[in-house]
């Protein structure tokens, strides 16, 4: 009983980082249908980034996730106007090309990573990188409350963002009907560039978290693609709150079989899940049907 | 004048075919591998290959071998298995190569094996586990220090048993090299009637390891297991220090892929404290044979600008130690017949920079000299104090014991 309780407190921390990792994503593909496989890259060139910021001028990774913030959201608005410029423009069959081009983005931004750091596995020192709280019996890891904080942070700023400001209606209307966007006078390019710049900069904090959590190394975003659309199409696209409850379930889940059940099925049990959710409900566990 | 500048260049023009044939005739010993210089297995790759380089430019400051040049013809397979049976076919149909070395790791490696077989070329293997124990090729030679199959689990099984150790945990990654270790730790428990309470092998990428350490842990063993590869040996030690493993936990480690690279080192620093696990060499005064030390003071350097793992004690003094076989072996056969150079490598004892290497029937160490050593004393964030003796204390083999193992574990991390 006592490992039950342990495993639901630790699943619902790590779907937590979970959350704070595939938030981006729900934004960029969820919202804006942009096949973004190259955001796992993304996250772990930020993860070094923060790795660099520790390790030269000895700043908290939070901190340093923070500082990178603006810069990965320039990154984004340049990223999505390139993509745009080159295949979105150009018709129909922009979706299966956009992949090609994000894979190839991911490519380049792994072997940058190797050229300027190396293929050896990195990790930061933080106060609370290492110990444990307790409680009772139980021990709860501090880096896995701080992943806590954080995707609690993120989802409840997005939430904000995307229902309370102009910017981030605008953002939910593009998603929803690009051509009315047009007809009212406004340009959703723009607007797109926009979101997807909040998705990249997102990733500051995300990658943070990444290296926070555990070592990294350049081919990490491997392991994160399937678990991050994982998330968010169960959550069914765009939502940001389904995005956190479908990571929490995710995390619960693997977590209970990897305690209970024997760890080999840990990840047969996350994509079951998620085949289980789309046929019951194609929309996914938030999403609205269209 | 005119007959004598004619004399003069019909002697140049002669001089210089003569000069260039004797060239022509003296190309290089081409040998050649693919080795993972991107992907999972990189940080081993690339260090392996750096000690494979050094021995090449040694060689071929000292003339080469049989009056020729070595050179390296090399292809990076990305870490994967799928890469490496079209690289080998290019090696030896269109780059035609003279000798073959085996990537670095299990993985890379087994594909290639049947095909080496068939075709009946000699290859020097880097550091894969049993991959020839199936395909029964008489032309392999591991540069690995494995030995016999199941000596890696006894030796580690005995320091359990000694310190009074009767039951035991098995954590092991759900990969070829991992569960190879897994079931070889299986069969040994069992042998000696060894109880296993807890015996679990978790997928490749999982990012949390508190849930499994718990369930290890209310398993009570009194000796932990861990078959794991790189990133999760890192993940495991890091939840066993936040979670726990119990007082009754007397010892902890074995096969951990990845602690014996420099910046997983320096990354874990003092949460290595206490665990014993498997190495290949290491800065104990019992180490060093002739040429190690040079061997050190030249990867020390290189290995800043190569941008590769620092100290480089796990793979790179192999690598080098593979072109030495493969120099002694063709030197005192006088030529590059392969059957020749297998016959030479299997009859004879072979002095090298990480000791005496003696191959047995199926291409492996006759004995073995995996060491267990314990992390002592480690401080965080420090990579020159893995340079000095003392940090890693070698248990076993008997003829390289550096000290005895401070048990039970969480003693022992103090």
């Amino acid at each position: 009983m006592d490992l039950l309780l342990d495993a639901v407190v630790i699943g619902v921390l790590l779907g937590c980082f979970y959350a704070a990792v595939s938030i981006g994503l729900s934004v960029s593909f969820g919202l804006l249908d942009v096949p973004h496989v190259a955001h796992p890259a993304f996250l772990v060139l930020a993860a070094y980034l923060v790795f660099f910021i520790n390790e030269h001028y000895g700043i908290d990774p939070l901190v340093a996730g923070l500082i990178i913030t603006p810069l990965f959201f320039v990154f984004g608005l340049a990223a999505y106007r390139l993509y745009y410029e080159t295949f979105e423009r150009r018709g129909s069959d922009a979706g299966v090309r956009g992949i090609a081009f994000f894979f190839g983005v991911a490519f380049i931004i792994e072997v940058l990573i190797i050229l300027q750091f190396g293929v050896d596995q990195r990790s930061v020192t933080a106060a609370y990188i290492g110990k444990s709280w307790r409680i009772g019996d139980m021990r709860i890891p501090y880096r896995m409350l701080v992943a806590f904080g954080v995707a609690m942070a993120l989802t409840l700023l997005l939430t904000l963002y995307l229902s309370k400001t102009y910017m981030g209606r605008a953002i939910r209307a593009v998603a929803q009907d690009q051509e009315a966007l047009r007809l009212m006078g406004a340009n959703p390019i723009r607007v797109k560039q926009w979101a997807f710049g909040i998705a990249t900069a997102v990733l500051g904090l995300a990658g943070a978290l990444l290296i926070i959590v555990a070592p990294i190394d350049p081919t990490l975003d491997r392991a994160y693609i399937g678990r991050t659309f994982c998330v968010v199409v169960m959550a069914g696209l765009g939502s940001m709150s389904g995005t956190l409850v479908a990571a929490v379930i995710l995390g619960v889940a693997e977590s209970i079989v990897l305690t209970m059940f024997g760890a080999s099925w840990a990840p047969a049990i996350a994509f079951a899940m998620l085949l289980g959710v789309l046929a019951v409900r194609p929309q996914g566990l938030f999403g609205r049907r269209s | 004048m005119k007959r004598r500048t004619l004399l003069g260049g019909t002697i140049a023009v002669a001089a210089f075919g003569l000069v260039s044939s004797v060239e022509a005739q003296q190309p290089p010993i081409k040998i050649g591998m693919s080795m993972p210089q991107t992907g999972g297995l990189a940080g081993g790759g690339k260090p392996s290959l750096l000690g494979i380089e050094i021995w090449r430019d040694d060689v071929n400051a000292k003339g080469g071998i049989l009056g020729r040049k070595v050179e390296l013809v090399v292809y990076d397979d990305k870490s994967s298995a799928a890469e490496t049976p079209a690289i080998y076919s290019k090696l030896i149909d269109v780059d035609k190569v003279d000798l073959l070395f085996a990537p670095y790791a299990t993985v890379p490696t087994a594909p290639i094996m049947p095909m080496v077989k068939q075709r009946g070329l000699l290859l020097i293997g880097n550091f894969s586990f049993q991959v020839n124990s199936k395909v029964g090729h008489d032309m392999w030679f591991n540069n690995a220090p494995w030995g016999p199959p199941d000596s890696w689990a006894a030796s580690f099984l005995d320091i359990g048993q000694k310190a009074g150790g009767k039951t035991m945990a098995l954590l092991a990654a759900d990969q070829e090299f991992a569960q190879n270790l897994a079931k070889t730790a299986r069969e040994v428990a069992t042998k000696r009637g060894m109880q296993v309470v807890f015996d679990q092998s978790y997928p490749p990428n999982t990012v949390e390891f508190s849930s499994i350490i718990r369930s290890l842990k209310a398993a009570k063993p009194d000796i932990v297991y861990v078959a794991s590869y790189p990133p999760d040996s890192a993940g495991i030690l890091r939840a066993v220090n936040e979670i726990g493993i119990g007082d009754n936990v007397k010892l902890f480690g074995g096969g951990m892929v990845g602690l014996q690279f420099g910046s997983v080192m320096e990354n874990m620093g003092s949460l290595l404290n206490g665990v014993v696990n498997y190495n290949s060499w290491l800065p104990e005064k019992s180490m060093y044979f002739d040429g190690t030390k040079d061997f050190f003071d030249k990867y020390t350097k290189r290995a800043v600008e190569a941008k590769v793992d620092p100290l480089g004690y796990y793979l790179a003094p192999f690598g080098y130690a593979s072109g030495q076989l493969v120099e002694q072996a063709i030197k005192a056969v006088g030529s590059l017949d392969q059957k020749a150079i297998a016959k030479y490598l299997r009859e004879n004892t072979h002095k090298t920079i990480v000791g005496p290497i003696a191959f047995s029937a199926d291409g492996e160490r006759k004995e073995t000299a995996v060491l267990q050593a314990q992390f002592r004393g480690v401080a965080d964030k420090n990579m020159e104090q893995f340079r000095s003796s003392g940090k890693q204390v070698i248990l076993f083999p008997e003829n390289l014991k550096s000290g005895d193992l401070v048990t039970p574990f969480e003693a022992a991390r103090k």
